[in-house]
Formats: C-alpha cells, sequence, structure tokens
C-alpha cells in the first residue's frame, strides 16, 4: 500500500513537471524563426502610406534574398497606445519583434529600459552612414554616446492655412503673422465673418497624446524664448511665468470658441480627423501642425485632394511678440531600431540598411512629404519638384527646436497634456494646471533637478 | 486485526468524525495536482506579482523598467498625496453609490416585485428586455449609450423641443456613466430579488393582509424584512462588480472630459499603462482591493447583525 502511494505521487508529480515544461519549451528570442525578420509599425487611421512602403521594399527584398521573409507587424493604435502596446511587446522576447520604429522622443526612455541595442558596428560598415545629416545622426544617440537608430525622415511645424477662407474673412492671400496677438486677431476675424467654419485648430489634451504637447503646446511655449530643461546644467524648468503664458493663449483659444469644440478636441481621432476631414472639408481655416500634413492629399494618402496646393498654404509660426529669430518650429522624427530581443541581429540589419538606403528611403520621404534627413535626398530633384510645400518646411530646420533629448520627457510630456487639458476643459486656471504640473516634474525628476530657467 | 468502528458520539453537537485515514484524502486528492498548480500558477501568480510590483518602481519604459528598484511605500504615499487619486477615489464612491446600491438595487426589487404581479407575457418581455441589456458585451452597451448621450445623439433629437439638448457625456459625464451602468446592470438584482421573493411563503403575506396591511405598509413590515439576507448579500456582490467597472466608462467617456468621470479603476489604467508607471499603477489596484475589502466588511458585519 505504501509503494503503491509513493509510485503514484511520483508519477503526477512528474506528469504536472513535464506538462508544465512542455508548455514553456518555445523558442526564446524573437520571432523564432530566424530567417524571418519581424517588423513592427503604427497602422492608425485610413492612411496608409507606412504599409504601403513597408510592402513594396518586402516584396522586393524577399525576391533578392530567397529563403528570407520580412513579417509586417502593424499595431493598430493611436499615438500612446502605439508606444505602450511596443514596450509591453519588447518586455518579452516570445513577444520581442525584431525591428521597432521608435519616434526619437521615446527612443531615450526605451534605450534605458534595456529594449533596443546599439547598432555601432552596423554603422560603422555602412557606407550610406555618411549620407546622414549630422543632426540625424544624432538624432538616436544614447547618453552613453552610442547610436540606437536610423531616422528615415524629420519634420517641421508651421502654420497651414486655407487661403480661400481667409481671403472670404477679408484676410490678405499671403497671410503673415508676426506675432501671437496676429494670430488671435485673425482667428477672431474668421470667427466673426465665417460663422460655420472653425478659426484655428491647436492640439490639446491627453488623447491627442504627442501632438498635443508638441505640435500644440511647445510650438507655443518655446515661442517665447523659453525651454522645458536645459541639457547644460541637466535641469528641469519649474515655475514658469512663459508656462503659464502659454496656456493662457490655449485658454483664449478655446474659451473664445476659435479652436474647436473641446468634445472633438479631446478625442483620440482628433489628427486624423484635421488632416482628412476638417482640412479638405473647409471647416477649418488654419492648422498648427506638421510637414507631414501633405501627405494625407496626395495620391496615395488617406484624403486625396487634387487642388490642395492650390487651397493651403504654408507660414511659420510667429514667436511671441515677434522677437529674434521671428519664428518658430518643433522637429522630431522616426527611426528603425532593433531590439535587444532579435533573433538575429544581422538579418535585422539587412532590412534595416534596405529599408533606409537611397531609393527606398526617397520614395517613402516623397509619400509622407517628409523632410529629407540625406544629404543626397534633399538635392535630388524628384524629391525636391515632388511637394511644393517641402522647400518651405525645410527652410525652417535653422530655427527649430529640439525636445528634450531626455529619458524622463515621455513622463514630462505626460503631464504637459494633462495641463492642457485641464485647461481647455475649464477643470483648472492656467496657474492651477501649471502648479499642478511643476509638482508633477519636480515628482518625476526629483525637487534638486528643477529649476526657474 | 483493527476494526473500524464509527466512534460513538458522546452528546450534543456532534462534529464530523474522520473515519478514513489522512493518507486516503490525500492519495484521492493527488490527481487534482496538476490542475491545483496551474491554477495557483496563474491565478494567485500575478496576485503575488502585483503586490511585489506595488511596492518598486517597476515601468514599461525608462529608468523603472532598466533598473527595477524596491521603493517601499513610496507609490503609496504618491497616492495619497495626489489630488488625482483622492478625485478619482471620491468619482468611484459616487459612482459606487449611485449605480449600484441605490440604483441597481432599487430598480431590481422594483422590477421583481412588479412582475409578481405582472401577466406571464408582460412579465417574458420585460424579463427579456432587461436581462439581454445584461448579456451584451460591455464594449457594446458603451458605444450605445454614447450614440445615444453624445452631441448629435438620439437622446438629442428626442428632446430637442424642450431646448435641453447638450452633450450629457461632456457636461454631466459621472451621471451618465452611472445612468448606463444601471441599465446594464438591472437585470442581476432583478434575478437575484426574484429568486428570492418566491420564497416567500404566501401565508405570511396573507396573513399580513388579513391584519389590514396595505401594499405599501405590507411592502415595508414584511416582504422588505424577510428580504434582509438577500439584499446584503446582492448589495455586496454588486458593489464588488460595480467597484472595477472599467469597459463601461472608458468606451462613454475615457475618462473625461479632463478628469470628470476617471475612477479609481479608470485612473489606473492611465497610470499604468498610459504613463507606463506599472509599479504605481499595481499600488492603485491594491488600494481598490482594500476599498472593495472595507465595503465587503461592512455588507458582512450588516448580515452577521440579524443571523
Amino acid at each position: 500500500m505504501r509503494r503503491r502511494t509513493l509510485l503514484t505521487a511520483a508519477g503526477l508529480g512528474a506528469g504536472t513537471l513535464f506538462g508544465a515544461a512542455a508548455c514553456g519549451s518555445d523558442d526564446s528570442s524573437g520571432s523564432g524563426d530566424s530567417s524571418t525578420t519581424q517588423v513592427a509599425f503604427q497602422q492608425w487611421g485610413s492612411g496608409t502610406v507606412m504599409k504601403d512602403y513597408l510592402t513594396s521594399v518586402k516584396t522586393a527584398y524577399e525576391s533578392a534574398n530567397t529563403g528570407k521573409t520580412m513579417e509586417l507587424v502593424p499595431i493598430v493604435a493611436s499615438e500612446n497606445d502605439y508606444y505602450t502596446k511596443l514596450q509591453l511587446m519588447m518586455r518579452s522576447p516570445r513577444t520581442s519583434p525584431d525591428i521597432v520604429y521608435e519616434d526619437t522622443f521615446l527612443i531615450n526612455s526605451d534605450i534605458q529600459a534595456g529594449y533596443l541595442q546599439p547598432l555601432d558596428s552596423f554603422l560603422e560598415s555602412w557606407d550610406e552612414w555618411d549620407q546622414f545629416q549630422d543632426t540625424a545622426k544624432g538624432a538616436a544617440k544614447a547618453a552613453d554616446g552610442k547610436t540606437y537608430g536610423v531616422p528615415d525622415g524629420t519634420d517641421t511645424r508651421a502654420l497651414w492655412f486655407n487661403k480661400r477662407l481667409l481671403v472670404q474673412a477679408g484676410l490678405p492671400e499671403a497671410w503673415e503673422p508676426k506675432s501671437w496677438d496676429d494670430v488671435l486677431a485673425a482667428c477672431r476675424e474668421i470667427k466673426g465673418k465665417l460663422p460655420g467654419v472653425t478659426p484655428m485648430n491647436v492640439y490639446a489634451g491627453k488623447a491627442a497624446g504627442e501632438a498635443a504637447s508638441m505640435q500644440g503646446f511647445e510650438m507655443i511655449f518655446y515661442g517665447t524664448g523659453s525651454t522645458l530643461y536645459d541639457a547644460d546644467s541637466g535641469m528641469w524648468n519649474v515655475g514658469s511665468p512663459e508656462f503659464r503664458d502659454s496656456l493662457t493663449l490655449l485658454k483664449t483659444l478655446y474659451d473664445e470658441g476659435l479652436c474647436p469644440d473641446p468634445q472633438i478636441a479631446l478625442d483620440a481621432q482628433v489628427s486624423t480627423r484635421v488632416g482628412e476631414e476638417f482640412l479638405p472639408g473647409g471647416t477649418l481655416a488654419i492648422a498648427l501642425d506638421g510637414s507631414w500634413m501633405s501627405n494625407n492629399w496626395l495620391d496615395t494618402g488617406g484624403a486625396p485632394w487634387a487642388e490642395w496646393a492650390d487651397v493651403m498654404a504654408t507660414v511659420p509660426m510667429p514667436t511671441r511678440d515677434g522677437s529674434d529669430p521671428g519664428s518658430i518650429s518643433m522637429s522630431g522624427g522616426w527611426t528603425w531600431a532593433i531590439t535587444k530581443n532579435a533573433a538575429n541581429a544581422d538579418e535585422a540589419w539587412n532590412v534595416i540598411s534596405t529599408l533606409t538606403s537611397f531609393d527606398n528611403q526617397l520614395n517613402y520621404n516623397i509619400a509622407n512629404a517628409s523632410v529629407a534627413v540625406r544629404k543626397d535626398i534633399a538635392a535630388d530633384p524628384t524629391y525636391t519638384g515632388s511637394n511644393s510645400t517641402l522647400e518651405f518646411f525645410s527652410s525652417l530646420v535653422p530655427v527649430t527646436q529640439y525636445r528634450p533629448q531626455n529619458t524622463e520627457y515621455p513622463r514630462v510630456s505626460n503631464e504637459i497634456q494633462v495641463a492642457m487639458e485641464a485647461v481647455v476643459t475649464g477643470q483648472a486656471s492656467p496657474s492651477e494646471a501649471a502648479d499642478a504640473y511643476d509638482d508633477a516634474v519636480k515628482g518625476i525628476v526629483g525637487e534638486d533637478k528643477t529649476t526657474t530657467l | 486485526m483493527a476494526t473500524m468502528t464509527r466512534p460513538t458520539p458522546s452528546g450534543g453537537v456532534e462534529l464530523h468524525k474522520r473515519t478514513h485515514p489522512v493518507r486516503r484524502d490525500v492519495v484521492r486528492a493527488l490527481p487534482l495536482t496538476p490542475a491545483v498548480v496551474l491554477l495557483l500558477i496563474f491565478l494567485v501568480g500575478p496576485i503575488l506579482w502585483c503586490c511585489y510590483a506595488a511596492f518598486t518602481n517597476t515601468a514599461l519604459t525608462g529608468a523603472g523598467s532598466g533598473d527595477t528598484r524596491f521603493v517601499g511605500l513610496d507609490n503609496f504615499r504618491q497616492a495619497f498625496g495626489s489630488d488625482a487619486f483622492w478625485n478619482s477615489v471620491v468619482l468611484t464612491l459616487v459612482f459606487t453609490l449611485l449605480s449600484a446600491v441605490i440604483g441597481q438595487n432599487v430598480l431590481g426589487l422594483a422590477l421583481a416585485l412588479l412582475q409578481k404581479r405582472a401577466t406571464a407575457v408582460v412579465r417574458t418581455i420585460v424579463g427579456t428586455a432587461v436581462i439581454g441589456a445584461w448579456v451584451i458585451p460591455e464594449v457594446v452597451a458603451g458605444y450605445v449609450w454614447y450614440a445615444y448621450l453624445a452631441q448629435d445623439g438620439t437622446m438629442n433629437e428626442i428632446i430637442s423641443r424642450l431646448g435641453l439638448s447638450q452633450n450629457w457625456l461632456y457636461t454631466l459625464p459621472i451621471l451618465a456613466v452611472s445612468v448606463a451602468n444601471i441599465w446594464r446592470g438591472t437585470a442581476f438584482s432583478m434575478l437575484v430579488y426574484n429568486a428570492a421573493l418566491s420564497e416567500i411563503p404566501q401565508e405570511i403575506e396573507e396573513a399580513a393582509e388579513m391584519d389590514g396591511a396595505t401594499g405599501f405598509s405590507k411592502l415595508v413590515h414584511v416582504t422588505i424584512p424577510m428580504l434582509r439576507r438577500t439584499l446584503t448579500t446582492n448589495l455586496m456582490l454588486i458593489t464588488l462588480q460595480t467597484l472595477s467597472a472599467f469597459g463601461l466608462i472608458w468606451t462613454m467617456t475615457r475618462g473625461g472630459p479632463g478628469t470628470k468621470s476617471q475612477t479609481l479603476p479608470l485612473y489606473m489604467y492611465e497610470q499604468a499603462f498610459s504613463f507606463s508607471q506599472l509599479g504605481y499603477g499595481t499600488a492603485l489596484a491594491l488600494v481598490l482591493l482594500a476599498v472593495g475589502a472595507v465595503f465587503s466588511v461592512f455588507y458582512m458585519r450588516l448580515l452577521r447583525e440579524d443571523a
């Protein structure tokens, strides 16, 4: 009786162990199969620029390299959700893609989290790396001096406006605001003369994500001459009167009805709607937005609009009172990076160097209306001739500012969005929201790293 | 050779006596080991990890992810010092009291009482409609109410003559999600009270009527006292269910505008996933657990008092 019990116990115990082990015996790296490279990217809205680009590269790559495949992993999520989903995927070797499309503002944070691997060894032997502009090369450089991503383009931001609507409101076709007051005056004119038209769009709120922080807040805030963070001293700016002034401008715009209804503005779809619905439909006159906007209206875009170049015009966003340098722009950009858990780093590098090679990146920059980061593309006549606004946006590069290259920036950016949403919904006054922001930043980076700049 | 004899009771309360050795029980339980082990890993494991993570600074990205450290009670200190946290606690209490304790409970009881007196046809129709609302997926229910209460929604079209059109989800968000939750969850209370009412013997009601009790006083003095245990149990169940309601509110308002409908589960989701602070998010989860525990203790006390 005793021996039987012992044997039964041993048998069941072993069975449990084997069962549990069998469940967990998958391959432990990236795609599991080292001849497949998984490429993760964001798919949001009806535009398919990235998907089309990747599909064309995939067909060419697979026919040139028999036996190797590129697997496209679209992550269907809005801005902030995309970053979260990507981070969750990268945390485990089992779900991690090999190549990821990373925004430059988040790359430092993800590098510190240990999700990505340095590309220096590959870049040293890549003959096309020197074609990249110096600022671009530094876009994905971490604090340890290593480069973790290859940029595929950059962008600048300015004011898009509908010439016909402005003329109808009595403003000049070659509208050129020189200060915040000029912008406000124009908006008020449009509001008075064209009742069915929203004068201006400024992204605000958590749902719009980084678009609200960058196209919205930072385009206003950096135009005061102030900054969020001083890289030399490593100090974050708190208690800033310019911060409050920027929030006050936002409040004025929304309170006077010069911007879309908060219910529309605080919706996750707002950036898609501005590009695909409001601007082509003529219900929005001015948009504080990015250089890539026109990619919506090309034949390859989500809302093809043949006469866009005749109707839409661009002008730089002025600084607060027109003081030097007169206009302000913010630049960001996206990069291709290899995850730490990639099954085969050499293969992944092959794919990246194909994606960012001259021909492929030229096609992408044209379809996406991005500002080129490669000197050879910037000089190429096919590129320069492809889009009438490219010359204008490239001309903003000398005045453009960059977001703080700091790992805590993403968290600070979230707090900016919280402050904007509080002001726009009326839940807090600009000074209350600014105080809440200051407290939040002190909590994130530590009080010793904050000061009033 | 020992014979097994049933031990004779010594009088008084008879305890369940063991009739066979412990070993046989263990052997009989052995086939369950794989299942138990799996349950432990997948049910208890995450809870244990959650308890651990609440005391660290783990995050999805940044310093907390690359270099996870034990931070003790910092997450809890941050929570209790945060305005957003207290806002979400207040909103959670308002939402739970309004939609569960008052809304679903009272409506469920009313429906059950009315169903007792209704004809079979009416009973079936009402029953199907109410249970139908309960059974549809949470996200679908959220979208239905979003479409109903939004600026260009059905509600505004109906009351546009009264001039009260507004985006209910924007002006009265917590009220809007409470109403939606009452609509969705009443079926559960109704079913529970249906069952409880059918257990009340007819004779007691007839006796009360013969003593001259009218409808309302019969309800208050006869029916409800007999339902007291069901009442408390039902309240406990729906309170705990409502405390963790996430999908409905998320689909309707996403916690907005601003933070006007951001109950604790939504605040927790925002901090853990949108802002990538997993450590802080799990600490909030433990706080929510504690709130649920407080409610449970309160209801258990009520139950025990009238045992």
